[in-house]
Protein backbone atom coordinates (compact mmCIF):
# COMPACT_ATOMS: atom_id res chain seq x y z
CA UNK A 1 0.00 0.00 0.00
CA UNK A 2 1.45 3.27 -1.09
CA UNK A 3 1.36 6.04 1.48
CA UNK A 4 2.57 9.00 -0.52
CA UNK A 5 0.70 11.46 1.63
CA UNK A 6 3.66 13.79 1.99
CA UNK A 7 4.07 13.92 -1.78
CA UNK A 8 0.37 14.83 -2.05
CA UNK A 9 0.53 17.49 0.68
CA UNK A 10 3.59 19.12 -0.82
CA UNK A 11 2.07 19.19 -4.28
CA UNK A 12 -1.19 20.62 -2.91
CA UNK A 13 0.81 23.20 -0.96
CA UNK A 14 2.59 24.23 -4.15
CA UNK A 15 -0.60 24.32 -6.21
CA UNK A 16 -2.66 26.29 -3.68
CA UNK A 17 0.05 28.96 -3.52
CA UNK A 18 -0.61 29.77 -7.17
CA UNK A 19 -4.25 28.76 -7.60
CA UNK A 20 -6.19 30.24 -5.86
CA UNK A 21 -3.91 32.24 -3.54
CA UNK A 22 -1.65 33.81 -6.18
CA UNK A 23 -4.63 34.66 -8.34
CA UNK A 24 -6.42 36.11 -5.32
CA UNK A 25 -3.44 38.31 -4.40
CA UNK A 26 -3.36 39.76 -7.92
CA UNK A 27 -7.12 40.52 -7.84
CA UNK A 28 -6.78 41.98 -4.34
CA UNK A 29 -3.95 44.30 -5.45
CA UNK A 30 -5.93 45.37 -8.52
CA UNK A 31 -8.94 46.33 -6.37
CA UNK A 32 -6.63 48.20 -3.99
CA UNK A 33 -5.10 50.06 -6.90
CA UNK A 34 -8.47 51.68 -7.60
CA UNK A 35 -7.71 53.88 -4.57
CA UNK A 36 -5.20 55.69 -6.79
CA UNK A 37 -8.25 57.03 -8.69
CA UNK A 38 -9.77 58.35 -5.48
CA UNK A 39 -12.00 57.11 -2.64
CA UNK A 40 -15.11 56.76 -4.81
CA UNK A 41 -13.40 54.53 -7.35
CA UNK A 42 -12.08 52.34 -4.54
CA UNK A 43 -15.46 52.10 -2.83
CA UNK A 44 -17.11 51.10 -6.11
CA UNK A 45 -14.50 48.37 -6.75
CA UNK A 46 -14.63 47.04 -3.18
CA UNK A 47 -18.41 47.22 -3.22
CA UNK A 48 -18.50 45.18 -6.44
CA UNK A 49 -16.50 42.41 -4.76
CA UNK A 50 -18.79 42.47 -1.72
CA UNK A 51 -21.85 42.05 -3.92
CA UNK A 52 -20.57 38.89 -5.64
CA UNK A 53 -22.99 36.00 -5.21
CA UNK A 54 -22.11 33.14 -2.86
CA UNK A 55 -19.48 35.45 -1.36
CA UNK A 56 -19.03 33.58 1.90
CA UNK A 57 -18.67 30.20 0.15
CA UNK A 58 -16.16 31.65 -2.28
CA UNK A 59 -14.25 33.27 0.55
CA UNK A 60 -13.94 29.93 2.33
CA UNK A 61 -13.16 27.81 -0.71
CA UNK A 62 -10.89 30.22 -2.54
CA UNK A 63 -9.27 32.09 0.34
CA UNK A 64 -9.62 30.90 3.94
CA UNK A 65 -9.15 27.16 3.55
CA UNK A 66 -6.28 27.42 1.01
CA UNK A 67 -4.53 30.09 3.07
CA UNK A 68 -4.80 28.06 6.28
CA UNK A 69 -3.42 24.96 4.59
CA UNK A 70 -0.69 26.81 2.70
CA UNK A 71 0.22 28.88 5.76
CA UNK A 72 0.26 26.15 8.38
CA UNK A 73 1.95 23.53 6.23
CA UNK A 74 4.29 26.28 5.00
CA UNK A 75 5.31 27.10 8.56
CA UNK A 76 6.10 23.42 9.10
CA UNK A 77 8.27 23.43 5.95
CA UNK A 78 9.92 26.75 6.85
CA UNK A 79 10.99 25.63 10.30
CA UNK A 80 12.37 22.36 8.99
CA UNK A 81 15.16 24.17 7.17
CA UNK A 82 18.53 24.77 8.77
CA UNK A 83 19.70 27.91 7.03
CA UNK A 84 23.32 28.08 5.95
CA UNK A 85 23.62 31.23 3.85
CA UNK A 86 26.68 32.28 5.89
CA UNK A 87 28.60 29.27 4.53
CA UNK A 88 26.91 28.99 1.15
CA UNK A 89 26.03 32.53 0.13
CA UNK A 90 24.74 31.54 -3.31
CA UNK A 91 21.89 33.46 -4.90
CA UNK A 92 19.43 30.57 -4.85
CA UNK A 93 20.26 29.74 -1.24
CA UNK A 94 19.38 33.33 -0.31
CA UNK A 95 16.15 33.04 -2.26
CA UNK A 96 15.42 29.81 -0.38
CA UNK A 97 15.91 31.66 2.91
CA UNK A 98 13.98 34.78 1.83
CA UNK A 99 11.11 32.59 0.63
CA UNK A 100 10.75 31.25 4.17
CA UNK A 101 11.22 34.65 5.85
CA UNK A 102 8.71 36.35 3.54
CA UNK A 103 6.23 33.52 4.07
CA UNK A 104 6.39 33.89 7.85
CA UNK A 105 6.01 37.70 7.60
CA UNK A 106 3.05 37.29 5.26
CA UNK A 107 1.18 34.77 7.44
CA UNK A 108 1.60 36.94 10.55
CA UNK A 109 0.47 40.00 8.63
CA UNK A 110 -2.50 38.19 7.11
CA UNK A 111 -3.71 37.13 10.57
CA UNK A 112 -3.68 40.76 11.73
CA UNK A 113 -5.03 42.09 8.43
CA UNK A 114 -8.01 39.69 8.47
CA UNK A 115 -8.73 40.61 12.08
CA UNK A 116 -8.58 44.31 11.27
CA UNK A 117 -10.77 44.21 8.17
CA UNK A 118 -12.82 41.07 7.46
CA UNK A 119 -13.58 40.19 11.08
CA UNK A 120 -14.43 43.81 11.90
CA UNK A 121 -16.81 43.67 8.94
CA UNK A 122 -18.44 40.60 10.47
CA UNK A 123 -18.86 42.67 13.67
CA UNK A 124 -20.67 45.32 11.67
CA UNK A 125 -17.97 47.68 10.45
CA UNK A 126 -18.10 48.90 6.87
CA UNK A 127 -15.16 48.06 4.61
CA UNK A 128 -14.44 51.17 2.59
CA UNK A 129 -11.79 53.78 1.83
CA UNK A 130 -12.17 55.43 5.24
CA UNK A 131 -11.58 52.17 7.08
CA UNK A 132 -8.22 51.69 5.36
CA UNK A 133 -7.34 55.37 5.66
CA UNK A 134 -7.91 55.09 9.42
CA UNK A 135 -5.71 52.01 9.70
CA UNK A 136 -2.75 53.44 7.80
CA UNK A 137 -3.10 56.76 9.62
CA UNK A 138 -0.85 55.08 12.16
CA UNK A 139 2.70 55.20 10.71
CA UNK A 140 3.56 51.84 12.33
CA UNK A 141 0.59 50.20 10.61
CA UNK A 142 1.61 51.80 7.32
CA UNK A 143 5.15 50.45 7.71
CA UNK A 144 3.75 46.99 8.50
CA UNK A 145 1.61 47.17 5.38
CA UNK A 146 4.49 48.22 3.14
CA UNK A 147 6.82 45.51 4.49
CA UNK A 148 4.12 42.87 4.15
CA UNK A 149 3.18 43.96 0.62
CA UNK A 150 6.81 43.52 -0.38
CA UNK A 151 7.01 40.18 1.47
CA UNK A 152 3.81 38.82 -0.09
CA UNK A 153 4.85 40.00 -3.57
CA UNK A 154 8.24 38.34 -3.19
CA UNK A 155 6.75 35.16 -1.78
CA UNK A 156 4.35 34.86 -4.71
CA UNK A 157 6.93 35.76 -7.37
CA UNK A 158 9.63 33.43 -6.07
CA UNK A 159 6.94 30.87 -5.33
CA UNK A 160 6.04 30.89 -9.01
CA UNK A 161 9.68 30.14 -9.76
CA UNK A 162 9.75 27.13 -7.46
CA UNK A 163 6.28 26.08 -8.63
CA UNK A 164 7.71 25.77 -12.12
CA UNK A 165 10.55 23.59 -10.78
CA UNK A 166 8.36 21.55 -8.45
CA UNK A 167 5.94 20.56 -11.19
CA UNK A 168 8.72 19.83 -13.64
CA UNK A 169 8.01 22.73 -15.99
CA UNK A 170 11.47 24.35 -15.85
CA UNK A 171 14.04 21.56 -15.82
CA UNK A 172 17.10 22.95 -17.59
CA UNK A 173 19.36 25.47 -15.82
CA UNK A 174 18.69 27.96 -18.62
CA UNK A 175 14.91 27.78 -18.30
CA UNK A 176 15.29 28.18 -14.54
CA UNK A 177 17.49 31.25 -15.04
CA UNK A 178 15.01 32.89 -17.39
CA UNK A 179 12.24 32.03 -14.93
CA UNK A 180 14.26 33.88 -12.27
CA UNK A 181 14.33 37.03 -14.42
CA UNK A 182 10.63 36.80 -15.23
CA UNK A 183 9.52 36.14 -11.65
CA UNK A 184 11.74 38.88 -10.24
CA UNK A 185 10.27 41.29 -12.79
CA UNK A 186 6.86 40.18 -11.56
CA UNK A 187 7.98 40.82 -7.96
CA UNK A 188 8.91 44.41 -8.80
CA UNK A 189 5.64 45.03 -10.65
CA UNK A 190 3.54 43.58 -7.82
CA UNK A 191 5.44 45.54 -5.17
CA UNK A 192 4.93 48.74 -7.16
CA UNK A 193 1.20 48.16 -7.54
CA UNK A 194 0.79 47.19 -3.91
CA UNK A 195 2.79 50.08 -2.45
CA UNK A 196 1.30 52.71 -4.74
CA UNK A 197 -2.16 51.48 -3.73
CA UNK A 198 -1.50 51.61 0.01
CA UNK A 199 0.04 55.09 -0.30
CA UNK A 200 -3.20 56.24 -1.94
CA UNK A 201 -4.88 55.79 1.47
CA UNK A 202 -2.44 58.13 3.23
CA UNK B 1 65.62 22.52 7.62
CA UNK B 2 62.69 24.55 6.47
CA UNK B 3 61.30 26.96 9.05
CA UNK B 4 57.94 27.09 7.37
CA UNK B 5 55.13 25.36 9.16
CA UNK B 6 51.54 24.49 8.43
CA UNK B 7 48.92 25.19 11.09
CA UNK B 8 45.87 22.97 11.23
CA UNK B 9 42.93 23.59 13.50
CA UNK B 10 41.00 20.35 13.79
CA UNK B 11 37.59 19.72 15.28
CA UNK B 12 37.96 16.54 17.29
CA UNK B 13 35.58 14.23 19.02
CA UNK B 14 36.56 11.13 21.00
CA UNK B 15 33.41 9.08 20.53
CA UNK B 16 30.16 9.46 18.66
CA UNK B 17 28.42 11.00 21.67
CA UNK B 18 31.21 13.00 23.32
CA UNK B 19 31.56 16.77 23.02
CA UNK B 20 33.63 18.11 20.16
CA UNK B 21 36.66 20.35 20.78
CA UNK B 22 39.29 22.05 18.66
CA UNK B 23 42.95 21.09 18.72
CA UNK B 24 45.67 22.92 16.81
CA UNK B 25 48.72 21.33 15.25
CA UNK B 26 51.84 22.86 13.69
CA UNK B 27 53.59 20.61 11.25
CA UNK B 28 56.68 21.20 9.08
CA UNK B 29 55.98 22.39 5.55
CA UNK B 30 56.80 20.27 2.56
CA UNK B 31 56.03 21.03 -1.05
CA UNK B 32 52.89 19.74 -2.76
CA UNK B 33 51.17 18.51 0.37
CA UNK B 34 47.48 17.77 0.52
CA UNK B 35 45.32 17.64 3.63
CA UNK B 36 45.72 13.85 3.84
CA UNK B 37 49.51 14.07 3.89
CA UNK B 38 49.26 16.75 6.59
CA UNK B 39 47.06 14.42 8.65
CA UNK B 40 49.63 11.63 8.08
CA UNK B 41 52.29 13.98 9.40
CA UNK B 42 50.22 14.47 12.57
CA UNK B 43 49.82 10.71 12.87
CA UNK B 44 53.61 10.34 12.63
CA UNK B 45 54.10 12.79 15.50
CA UNK B 46 50.86 13.45 17.40
CA UNK B 47 51.90 16.56 19.36
CA UNK B 48 49.64 19.60 19.47
CA UNK B 49 50.69 23.27 19.30
CA UNK B 50 51.20 23.40 23.08
CA UNK B 51 53.79 20.63 22.80
CA UNK B 52 51.52 18.09 24.49
CA UNK B 53 51.43 14.52 23.26
CA UNK B 54 47.93 13.64 22.08
CA UNK B 55 46.17 10.95 20.13
CA UNK B 56 46.51 10.88 16.36
CA UNK B 57 43.62 12.45 14.48
CA UNK B 58 41.29 9.86 12.97
CA UNK B 59 40.14 10.32 9.39
CA UNK B 60 38.82 8.22 6.58
CA UNK B 61 40.31 7.79 3.13
CA UNK B 62 40.69 5.20 0.44
CA UNK B 63 41.43 6.00 -3.19
CA UNK B 64 43.35 9.29 -2.73
CA UNK B 65 42.29 10.41 -6.22
CA UNK B 66 38.83 11.89 -5.63
CA UNK B 67 36.78 8.98 -6.83
CA UNK B 68 35.77 7.17 -3.64
CA UNK B 69 34.38 10.03 -1.56
CA UNK B 70 35.58 8.56 1.76
CA UNK B 71 37.88 11.41 2.77
CA UNK B 72 35.26 14.17 2.53
CA UNK B 73 35.42 16.77 5.30
CA UNK B 74 34.74 20.44 5.83
CA UNK B 75 37.96 22.28 4.98
CA UNK B 76 37.99 25.99 5.78
CA UNK B 77 34.21 25.92 5.86
CA UNK B 78 33.82 24.20 2.50
CA UNK B 79 32.90 20.51 2.27
CA UNK B 80 35.26 18.73 -0.09
CA UNK B 81 37.62 15.78 -0.46
CA UNK B 82 40.78 16.11 1.63
CA UNK B 83 42.86 14.14 -0.91
CA UNK B 84 42.39 16.79 -3.58
CA UNK B 85 42.60 19.74 -1.15
CA UNK B 86 46.11 21.08 -1.66
CA UNK B 87 47.80 22.80 1.28
CA UNK B 88 49.38 25.46 -0.97
CA UNK B 89 45.93 26.57 -2.07
CA UNK B 90 44.44 26.81 1.42
CA UNK B 91 44.43 29.77 3.74
CA UNK B 92 46.05 29.09 7.11
CA UNK B 93 45.26 28.10 9.78
CA UNK B 94 43.53 25.30 7.91
CA UNK B 95 40.33 24.41 9.70
CA UNK B 96 39.22 20.80 9.41
CA UNK B 97 35.79 19.69 10.58
CA UNK B 98 33.78 16.51 10.01
CA UNK B 99 30.73 16.47 7.70
CA UNK B 100 28.44 17.09 10.65
CA UNK B 101 25.23 16.35 8.76
CA UNK B 102 26.21 12.71 9.36
CA UNK B 103 26.80 11.03 12.73
CA UNK B 104 30.45 11.60 13.71
CA UNK B 105 32.22 8.36 14.62
CA UNK B 106 35.48 9.94 15.79
CA UNK B 107 37.34 13.15 14.90
CA UNK B 108 36.93 13.54 11.13
CA UNK B 109 35.39 10.11 10.54
CA UNK B 110 31.67 10.13 9.85
CA UNK B 111 29.13 7.41 9.24
CA UNK B 112 27.61 7.85 5.78
CA UNK B 113 25.43 4.72 6.06
CA UNK B 114 22.27 6.69 5.42
CA UNK B 115 23.50 7.47 1.91
CA UNK B 116 24.12 3.81 1.12
CA UNK B 117 20.76 2.90 2.64
CA UNK B 118 19.17 5.49 0.34
CA UNK B 119 20.83 3.90 -2.70
CA UNK B 120 19.40 0.55 -1.64
CA UNK B 121 16.01 2.13 -1.10
CA UNK B 122 15.83 3.58 -4.62
CA UNK B 123 17.36 0.47 -6.23
CA UNK B 124 20.33 2.35 -7.63
CA UNK B 125 21.36 -0.59 -9.76
CA UNK B 126 20.11 -2.54 -12.75
CA UNK B 127 18.32 -5.72 -11.70
CA UNK B 128 19.18 -8.45 -14.19
CA UNK B 129 18.92 -11.56 -12.03
CA UNK B 130 16.26 -14.01 -13.06
CA UNK B 131 15.54 -17.69 -13.19
CA UNK B 132 16.86 -17.95 -16.74
CA UNK B 133 19.37 -16.15 -18.92
CA UNK B 134 17.76 -12.90 -20.01
CA UNK B 135 20.26 -12.43 -22.80
CA UNK B 136 21.87 -9.13 -23.74
CA UNK B 137 19.92 -5.98 -22.93
CA UNK B 138 19.07 -3.21 -25.38
CA UNK B 139 21.98 -1.04 -26.48
CA UNK B 140 22.35 2.50 -25.24
CA UNK B 141 22.90 5.29 -27.80
CA UNK B 142 26.40 6.73 -27.45
CA UNK B 143 25.30 10.35 -26.81
CA UNK B 144 23.03 9.13 -24.05
CA UNK B 145 25.84 7.05 -22.57
CA UNK B 146 28.06 10.12 -22.49
CA UNK B 147 25.31 12.10 -20.80
CA UNK B 148 24.63 9.33 -18.28
CA UNK B 149 28.35 9.08 -17.53
CA UNK B 150 28.23 12.52 -15.94
CA UNK B 151 25.54 11.33 -13.52
CA UNK B 152 27.47 8.14 -12.82
CA UNK B 153 30.40 10.15 -11.45
CA UNK B 154 28.62 10.38 -8.09
CA UNK B 155 30.84 8.86 -5.39
CA UNK B 156 28.34 9.14 -2.52
CA UNK B 157 30.78 11.52 -0.81
CA UNK B 158 28.07 13.39 1.11
CA UNK B 159 29.13 16.94 0.18
CA UNK B 160 25.70 17.70 -1.33
CA UNK B 161 23.93 16.50 1.81
CA UNK B 162 26.25 18.61 3.95
CA UNK B 163 25.46 21.71 1.86
CA UNK B 164 21.68 21.11 1.76
CA UNK B 165 19.68 23.21 4.26
CA UNK B 166 16.88 20.63 4.17
CA UNK B 167 19.08 17.69 5.17
CA UNK B 168 19.19 17.95 8.95
CA UNK B 169 18.00 16.36 12.15
CA UNK B 170 14.51 17.88 11.74
CA UNK B 171 13.96 16.42 8.29
CA UNK B 172 14.06 12.98 6.70
CA UNK B 173 15.03 14.31 3.27
CA UNK B 174 16.83 11.66 1.26
CA UNK B 175 19.15 14.28 -0.27
CA UNK B 176 20.28 15.06 -3.81
CA UNK B 177 22.78 12.21 -4.36
CA UNK B 178 20.37 9.27 -4.32
CA UNK B 179 17.76 11.26 -6.27
CA UNK B 180 20.19 11.87 -9.09
CA UNK B 181 20.93 8.13 -9.13
CA UNK B 182 17.22 7.50 -9.70
CA UNK B 183 17.47 9.63 -12.81
CA UNK B 184 20.62 7.78 -13.92
CA UNK B 185 19.18 4.28 -13.54
CA UNK B 186 15.82 5.29 -14.99
CA UNK B 187 17.64 6.53 -18.08
CA UNK B 188 19.34 3.18 -18.68
CA UNK B 189 17.49 1.03 -21.24
CA UNK B 190 17.37 -1.97 -18.89
CA UNK B 191 17.11 0.05 -15.68
CA UNK B 192 14.11 1.80 -17.20
CA UNK B 193 12.11 -1.39 -16.63
CA UNK B 194 11.96 -0.39 -12.95
CA UNK B 195 11.33 3.28 -13.62
CA UNK B 196 7.88 3.45 -12.03
CA UNK B 197 9.07 1.53 -8.97
CA UNK B 198 11.94 3.97 -8.37
CA UNK B 199 9.65 6.96 -8.87
CA UNK B 200 7.14 5.49 -6.43
CA UNK B 201 9.93 5.07 -3.89
CA UNK B 202 10.89 8.75 -3.95
CA UNK B 203 7.21 9.77 -3.85
CA UNK B 204 6.43 7.43 -0.99
CA UNK B 205 6.55 8.06 2.75
CA UNK B 206 8.51 10.82 4.42
CA UNK B 207 11.61 12.61 3.18
CA UNK B 208 11.14 11.99 -0.52
CA UNK B 209 11.74 14.14 -3.56
CA UNK B 210 9.25 16.84 -2.58
CA UNK B 211 11.38 17.73 0.46
CA UNK B 212 13.72 19.58 -1.90
CA UNK B 213 13.40 23.32 -1.26
CA UNK B 214 15.39 24.38 -4.34
CA UNK B 215 18.18 26.14 -2.47
CA UNK B 216 20.41 24.60 -5.17
CA UNK B 217 23.45 24.48 -2.90
CA UNK B 218 24.03 20.86 -3.92
CA UNK B 219 24.86 21.63 -7.53
CA UNK B 220 27.28 24.37 -6.42
CA UNK B 221 28.97 22.12 -3.86
CA UNK B 222 29.25 18.90 -5.89
CA UNK B 223 32.97 18.17 -6.47
CA UNK B 224 32.09 16.20 -9.60
CA UNK B 225 29.96 18.91 -11.20
CA UNK B 226 26.93 16.61 -11.41
CA UNK B 227 23.82 18.53 -12.54
CA UNK B 228 21.97 17.60 -9.34
CA UNK B 229 19.32 20.31 -9.56
CA UNK B 230 18.56 19.38 -13.16
CA UNK B 231 18.14 15.79 -12.00
CA UNK B 232 15.77 16.90 -9.25
CA UNK B 233 13.72 19.05 -11.65
CA UNK B 234 13.61 16.20 -14.19
CA UNK B 235 12.39 13.85 -11.45
CA UNK B 236 9.80 16.43 -10.47
CA UNK B 237 8.44 16.17 -13.99
CA UNK B 238 8.58 12.36 -13.96
CA UNK B 239 6.90 12.03 -10.56
CA UNK B 240 4.23 14.59 -11.50
CA UNK B 241 3.37 12.52 -14.57
CA UNK B 242 3.56 9.33 -12.51
CA UNK B 243 1.14 10.76 -9.94
CA UNK B 244 -1.29 11.69 -12.73
CA UNK B 245 -1.02 8.15 -14.09
CA UNK B 246 -1.62 6.74 -10.62
CA UNK B 247 -4.60 8.94 -9.85
CA UNK B 248 -6.38 9.38 -13.15
CA UNK B 249 -5.51 5.92 -14.26
CA UNK B 250 -3.26 4.68 -17.03
CA UNK B 251 -0.59 2.07 -17.45
CA UNK B 252 1.59 2.65 -14.46
CA UNK B 253 4.87 1.49 -15.92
Amino acid sequence: MSTNREFFYRKIHSLLGVIPLGAFLIVHFMINYQAVNGPEAYNVAAGFMEKLPFLLVMEFVLIYIPILFHGIYGLYIAFQAKHNTSTYSYFRNWMFRLQRISGVITIIFVAWHVWDTRIQKAFGAEVNYDMMANIVDNPLALAAYIISIIAASFHLANGLWSFAVTWGITVSPRSQLIATYVTMGFFIVMSFIGIRAILAFV
Amino acid sequence: MSEKTITLKIKRQKTHDSDPYFETFNIPYRENMNVISALMEIRRNPVNDKGEATTAVAWDSSCLEEVCGACSMVINGKPQQSCSALIDKLEQPIKLEPLNTFPVTRDLVVDRSRMFDSLKRVKAWIPIDGTYDLGPGPRMPEPKRQWAYELSKCMTCGVCLQACPNVNSKSEFIGPAALSQVRLFNAHPTGEMHKAERLETIMDGEGGLTNCGNSQNCVQACPKGIPLTTSIAALNRDTTLQSFKNFFGSDRI
